[in-house]
């Protein structure tokens, strides 16, 4: 049995970790190399390093920190944001990263999907897709790391996830705009939704704020994991909180 | 001590050097049979496919080199998988087979996707120098589509559908199919075992 897995996301930006609410004004909340030994201690599954501005500046990430990351990390982690190429994404795997994630680059070009799984496997590839419910279904947002630039994909999220697993993506990391940063729980009814059109992983990411919301969102959508970042960042529970309540109800957890 | 870490091309070289590092040692990483050769222990990683990393350990003269080592050699994954006799792999790739098996294809089911990709629990079989320390279902980090069936050289097993070799080992042929480097305490546990041998 596969343990669920309970995955802090840490936002970069410049060099920092950032958090905003709705993916707006960002503030600083630590170092990054701080940040994932304070995670890796208290247990957590895995880390998802998003460079949150790289996509939309049509910038890459600042390769550096990966090495950093890899040298103290006894855990998988995995690089998002600026990746754009076959080579972007050989240059993370090689300083040590288990993943990259691919968001607004496929959109653009969803090949690029097959690419990377037929150059690394599909295991390394994840898709993140950004999502918003409006008018009765759920909307794909791009470039949603700066405000100014965010625009509407114009494809329905269940289409969208439906071709990148088609495609070759590892896992879907399926960030509830609507939830973001708001600590109202996730968004249960659309991950169910998702849950049940696709066959891979799925990370559950916005609206964590509470342990129960974590423990919810297995059950309830049958995720695979669930990421968060404000409720860790602000130490508004531990990651030790979240898999004791996970424990509690049943749910398999790494301890 | 001297760790060679088997540069076979298709390989996670950097988080398996940095495990070594954390433990305190600076491993050489390296394709040069004489190295490999000199050093008091072998890791042979490997990502990818098992026809693709066979073909790149023949292209540099290392099938010969790594079936005769005579120290302790821990294969990390699909590094693992190449120390059996037999991988069915991308049609079927014989491999080093310095322990009997055959790499069978991981059968999944409903809820079980493959690969089979994440924290599950080993069972050891028994008390073995490579566990001490490790407890029966301790968690450790798969990524992985096939798998040797449990045989006479499993060391431990996990449950994915079916009960697969997640430890073996023959003398001093060792191997895991999960990524002790990304295994937490107990991934570390297991590389100090290994480099206590």
């Amino acid at each position: 049995m596969l343990a669920r897995r309970v995955i802090p996301c840490l936002d970069v930006k410049d060099g920092h970790v950032v958090k905003g609410v709705q993916f707006r004004n960002h503030e600083i909340v630590g170092d990054i190399i701080d940040l994932a030994a304070r995670y890796r201690d208290e247990g957590a599954d895995e880390l998802v390093f998003y460079d949150i501005t790289a996509s939309s500046d049509g910038r890459g990430v600042d390769r550096g920190w990966v090495s950093r990351v890899a040298a103290i990390l006894d855990i998988p982690f995995c690089v998002a944001g600026g990746i754009r190429s076959i080579e972007d994404a050989r240059a993370v795997l090689a300083r040590g990263a288990d993943k990259i994630s691919i968001n607004s680059p496929a959109l653009e070009n969803p090949a690029l999907i097959d690419d990377m799984a037929r150059e690394f496997g599909s295991q390394c590839v994840t898709v993140g897709i950004d999502s918003r419910e409006e008018t009765g279904d759920y909307l794909v947002y791009q470039y949603t790391g700066d405000v100014a630039k965010t625009v509407a994909a114009k494809r329905r999220m269940l289409d969208w996830a439906a071709e990148a697993a088609r495609r070759g993506a590892g896992e879907i990391v399926l960030n509830c705009m609507n939830q973001d940063g708001m600590r109202q729980g996730y968004d249960i009814a659309q991950l169910r939704a998702l849950r049940d059109a696709v066959n891979v992983p799925i990370i559950a990411s916005g609206g964590a704020g509470a342990v129960a919301h974590f423990a919810d969102v297995f059950e309830r959508a049958g995720v695979d994991g669930a990421l968060a970042a404000s409720v860790f960042h602000k130490r508004i529970m531990t990651i030790g909180d979240v898999k004791q309540a996970m424990r509690e109800r049943g749910i398999a957890v790494r301890v | 001590m001297s760790v060679a870490v088997v540069d076979s091309g298709v390989a996670n070289i950097a988080s398996v050097t940095a495990a070594l590092a954390r433990l305190g040692v600076d491993a050489d990483v390296t394709a040069d049979a004489a190295r490999i050769g000199a050093a008091s222990h072998v890791i042979l990683p490997g990502v990818g496919s098992a026809a693709a990393a066979m073909a790149q350990l023949r292209a540099k003269g290392l099938v010969d080199t790594l079936r005769g080592l005579t120290q302790p050699v821990l294969g990390i994954c699909l590094g693992m998988q190449l120390l059996f006799a037999h991988s069915r792999e991308s049609g079927g790739v014989d491999a080093l087979g310095v322990i009997d098996g055959t790499v069978e294809k991981l059968r999944g089911g409903p809820g079980m996707p493959v690969p089979h990709m994440g924290w599950n629990r080993i069972m050891p079989r028994g008390p073995h120098a490579l566990l001490r320390g490790v407890d029966d279902g301790a968690f450790v980090y798969f990524v992985h589509s096939f798998a040797a069936p449990a045989g006479r050289d499993t060391l431990a097993v996990c449950d994915y559908g079916e009960a697969f070799t997640a430890v073996a080992g023959r003398d001093h042929f060792f191997g895991c199919q999960f990524h002790p480097e990304r295994s937490g305490e107990t991934g570390a546990q297991i590389l100090k075992n290994f480099l206590d041998m």
